[in-house]
Formats: structure tokens, sequence, C-alpha cells
């Protein structure tokens, strides 16, 4: 099973492959991010997994929160910092893309 | 008569008239275009308003003097697209059938998206410059600053032309040095971003820039309030900054009607194939410049290389060839630094701005990630190439839609 240890993560910490993913895996990198997951964390986490597997992208802020009915403010106190980074990275996603 | 129908007579909708109606036949097809005004407004011009280096009739022409002989244009508000249906109906109630459909709607700013960024300070200590009005209503609250903290900020991404916030950091350096008061002037940038830009080499290189010039780049800043009477700029996680005059990048989005038709994601911006331009909504139509919602920067350097890509991915639907997937997400951009110099940046989907040399006919090499006077005076001599050259579809000498490594260093 994947674990923080053994997982295989790109230069910015990122889960390589998502499909390497696990809930254990999830708890890690919350418990790394000192935050302690919740209901409504993984309401969001689940969210951004449906998302990616069909979009092929990590959701924006914007998105969770317009499609994934989250309050922005919401997600800011779930993820304190940077939850469209933190959720992606929670959830075993790549990176968001900053588009530029 | 076949008829193919363009929204938006902006760069790239402008452009694309031109170029397909010297292609298609014209006992054979039909060209319309469709805008809500006829007000073409040169947007990168809108950078130098605040300034006072161009004028309100610097950067404003009417759409119908761009539009070619041939191509009819209608000024009508759009209701609605209806992709089952083949058509576009307008707030007027007309309806426009098409066979082919390009999506030209670009982008907008919509600062009500930020609670509070409209109320009593917006216009007051509170502007943007991506509107003709407040680029404006700026020049004039430049002219009566006596000093205090500027703050620049972008609130989310993405936004049109990502540098220009930069560009005006670098260009309100400049300014308030030439007034003699640049001490009494502490300039932020207040950016989402965790750094500067967003690719690593041209952030450090923009980065390094902005340190040089004492602006105060602050970082991972994700705007979720602005209170107008207070002066005050929060964030959705709690952290206040005061600022004496606030420079705003909005929220940008597409166009409403993208909304309207159900045709958009989140942001308004419409499901595109990056590499073909045809979109994911039907197979007759194509999307290019701001209103897709392709990884690149949304400029207009981007849809002058799509434009290529588009007019051949739509001759070649017409007669039921393969698309090719040419697009490979290049832009091009000079960067101003102030006190006449600019930085010129040239990527794409795979490539992150490099330094070395561009190479450009008949005037010599423009340097790369880097500043020059040459590249300033590249910028301005855009103005020219812009309205006469690229809107009317011609080769501008800014290379090919294909990103050249050619004289760039590793």
């Amino acid at each position: 099973m994947t674990t923080l240890a053994n997982a295989q993560l790109d230069a910015d910490g990122f889960l390589t492959n998502a499909e390497d993913w696990t809930p254990e895996l999830a708890e890690e990198f919350a418990r790394e991010a000192e935050i302690e997951l919740t209901d409504r964390h993984w309401e969001v986490i689940d969210f951004c997994r449906r998302d990616f597997a069909e979009k092929g992208t990590a959701p924006t802020v914007r998105r969770i929160t317009k499609v994934g009915g989250i309050p922005t403010k919401e997600m800011y106190q779930l993820f304190p910092g940077g939850p469209g980074i933190l959720a992606a990275r929670i959830s075993g996603l790549p990176k968001p893309k900053g588009c530029i | 008569m076949k008829k193919l129908l363009i929204l938006g007579a902006g760069t790239a909708g402008t452009m694309m008239s031109a170029k397909l109606r010297r292609k298609l036949d014209p006992e054979e097809w039909s060209i319309t275009v469709v805008d809500q005004d006829n007000e073409h407004i040169y947007q990168p011009g809108l950078l130098f308003i605040p300034f006072g280096t161009y004028r309100r009739r610097d950067v404003i022409k009417p759409r119908s003097r761009y539009i070619p002989a041939g191509v009819q244009l209608i000024q009508t508000e759009i209701e609605r697209i209806a992709p089952d249906e083949n058509q576009v109906r307008l707030t007027d109630g007309t309806a426009l059938d098409y066979d082919f459909l390009i999506i030209a709607t670009g982008s907008q700013i919509v600062p009500t998206e930020t609670e509070g960024m409209t109320g009593p300070g917006w216009f007051k200590n509170t502007f943007d410059f991506y509107t003709l009005d407040g680029a404006m209503a700026l020049y004039d609250a430049l002219d009566r600053f006596k000093g205090g903290r500027l703050v620049l900020n972008t609130v989310e991404m993405p936004i049109k032309c990502p540098v220009a916030p930069l560009e005006f950091a670098f260009l309100a350096d400049w300014y308030f040095t030439e007034r003699g008061m640049r001490d009494k002037v502490e300039i932020v940038y207040a950016t989402p971003l965790d750094g500067a830009f967003t690719k690593p080499k041209a952030s450090a290189m923009l980065g390094g820039l902005m340190d040089e010039k004492d602006i105060q780049v602050v970082p991972n800043w994700n705007t979720g309030e602005v209170d107008g009477e207070k002066r005050v700029l929060s964030t959705w996680d709690g952290q206040e900054m005061n600022y004496d005059l606030l420079v705003t990048v909005p929220t940008n989005m597409g166009s409403d009607v993208v909304e309207r038709s159900e045709i958009g994601d989140e942001g308004n911006w419409v499901a595109t194939d990056k590499h073909t331009l045809q979109s994911k909504v039907a197979e007759n139509i194509f999307v290019i410049g701001d209103a897709t919602d392709l990884p690149s920067s949304k400029a207009g350097s981007v849809a002058h290389f799509e434009g290529e890509v588009l007019e051949e991915n739509l001759l070649r639907a017409i007669e039921g060839r393969d698309l090719l997937p040419e697009f490979d997400g290049h832009a091009n951009c000079f960067v101003e630094t102030g006190f006449g110099k600019a930085v010129l940046i040239d990527f794409n989907y795979d490539t992150e701005p490099l330094p070395g040399r561009f190479p450009l006919p008949a005037l010599g090499p423009l340097t790369l990630l880097e500043e020059s006077e040459m590249n300033h005076w590249g910028k301005l001599a855009f103005k020219w190439v812009y309205w006469n050259l690229l809107l009317k579809g011609e080769e501008i000498p800014l290379a090919e839609a294909r990103m050249s490594m050619a004289g760039k260093w590793r």
C-alpha cells in the first residue's frame, strides 16, 4: 500500500500518480499540513477526486465553491493558507495550474 | 448560401473575419460578426493611460472600420447560443442561423465578485485599469496622489495579460520618480501566486527587478474583501493590509453569454481543445482568444498565434478533413519595466520563458528575459502593428504560430 514514506511525489510534493492515492494517504498529507480531517473535509476531497476523474485537472477554489457547493470562506477555514493547493495535495491530485 | 458567424469583434473576432473573408468564396459563404457596441479598444494601451503616455483617442477606434468589406457587422447584444439548433439569438429578438460558429467573446473584469470592491471606495480610492473608464479615472487619481501606500493587487487567476500588474508597478515607480516623490510612495504588489510570476525563471528575473525598484511583493495573498471606507484590503483568512490607493485587477471571467448558454465552466470559459481550438460543445463551434479555457495566457499575442491554427482548422472542418493539433500555447509579451525599457518573454505550454535573443527580421534581435530600450520601442511600435496588420489578419514580424527555440538559452 502507498504511504507517505514510499509514495512517488513530484518536486512540489504532490502525488505523481493520482491512482496511488488512498484515504490513509490523505490522512498523512493532512497531518503534515496540521489539518485534522472532518466530514466536511471529506466532502471536498470526494468532490476533488470526482472532478479530477472527469476533467483531468485539479479543480480551482472557484470550481470547488461553485460546482462543489463549499463556500469560499469555509474553504479557507478547512484548509488554512492555501485551500486550492492543500485540497489538491490531500486528494492526491497534481498541483493546480496557475494559468498564465 | 452557407453561414459563418463570429461572436465578438475584438482582437480575435476582427482578425478572423479578415482572414476568413480572404479564404471563403463570397458566392458560397456569408460572414457575420456580432458585437454589442462599436468601440474597439486597443487593450495593451490601457496600461499607459493612467501615466498620461496615451490618451483616450490613442486606444479607441470604431469596430466597423476594421471589419472588412463583404462581412456584415451587427451591433446588438447576444442573448444565447443554442448549439443544438445551430442558432444564436440576439437580445432584440433576431435569430441567426450558422453552419460554423466562432466564439470570440473575450474576458471581462467582474469587480462585484469581491465583497466591498464596488462599495464607497470604487473609483475614489480603488481603481481598475482594465477598462477605459477605470484607466481614465486612475489618471486623475495618480495626478492628485500626494504620497502614501499604493497597493497593486491581483484578486485571482486567471487574468488577462498576467504581466500587466507587474508592468503597472514598474511604471508607477518610474512615474513617481519623475515627479520627484518616489520617497513618499510605498509600492506593494499583493498576488495570489507564490511569487512575482508563475513560471520559475521569469518569476525570479521579474521578482529581482521588483526588489531593485523597491517594490514589495506579498505572495499567496487571496483577496476576500475590500473596505473602501477604512481603506483596508483583506484576505479570505483574515489578513489585512492598509492602502491609500488600491489599483486592482479584479476577478476575470468569460462573457455572460457563455453562462446564459450553459456552455462554460465556473469562470464562464468555454471548454476548448487546447491544440485544435475546436470547442468541446459541438464540432461546428470553434473558440479563440480569451474566451477559451486553455491553460495559456489570455493575451493578444496568443489570439494572433491561435488565429493561424484556427484558420487552417476551420477550413479543414468545412472540407470534412481531420483537424491539425497545431496550437502549442505560444505567447509573446513585452513587459514594460519603466525608464524606457522593457523585457520580452516568449513561451508556450511546455517551455517557460528563457533568456536569449529573439530573432527579428530587419530590426535585429531583441533581448529575451532581459531589459533593453529596444524592447520598449518594440512595445510602443506594436500599437501600429495592431491596428494596421494584426486586426487585418496580415503576417506580422513576430514569428509564427509555433514557438521556436532559435536564440533561446536553456
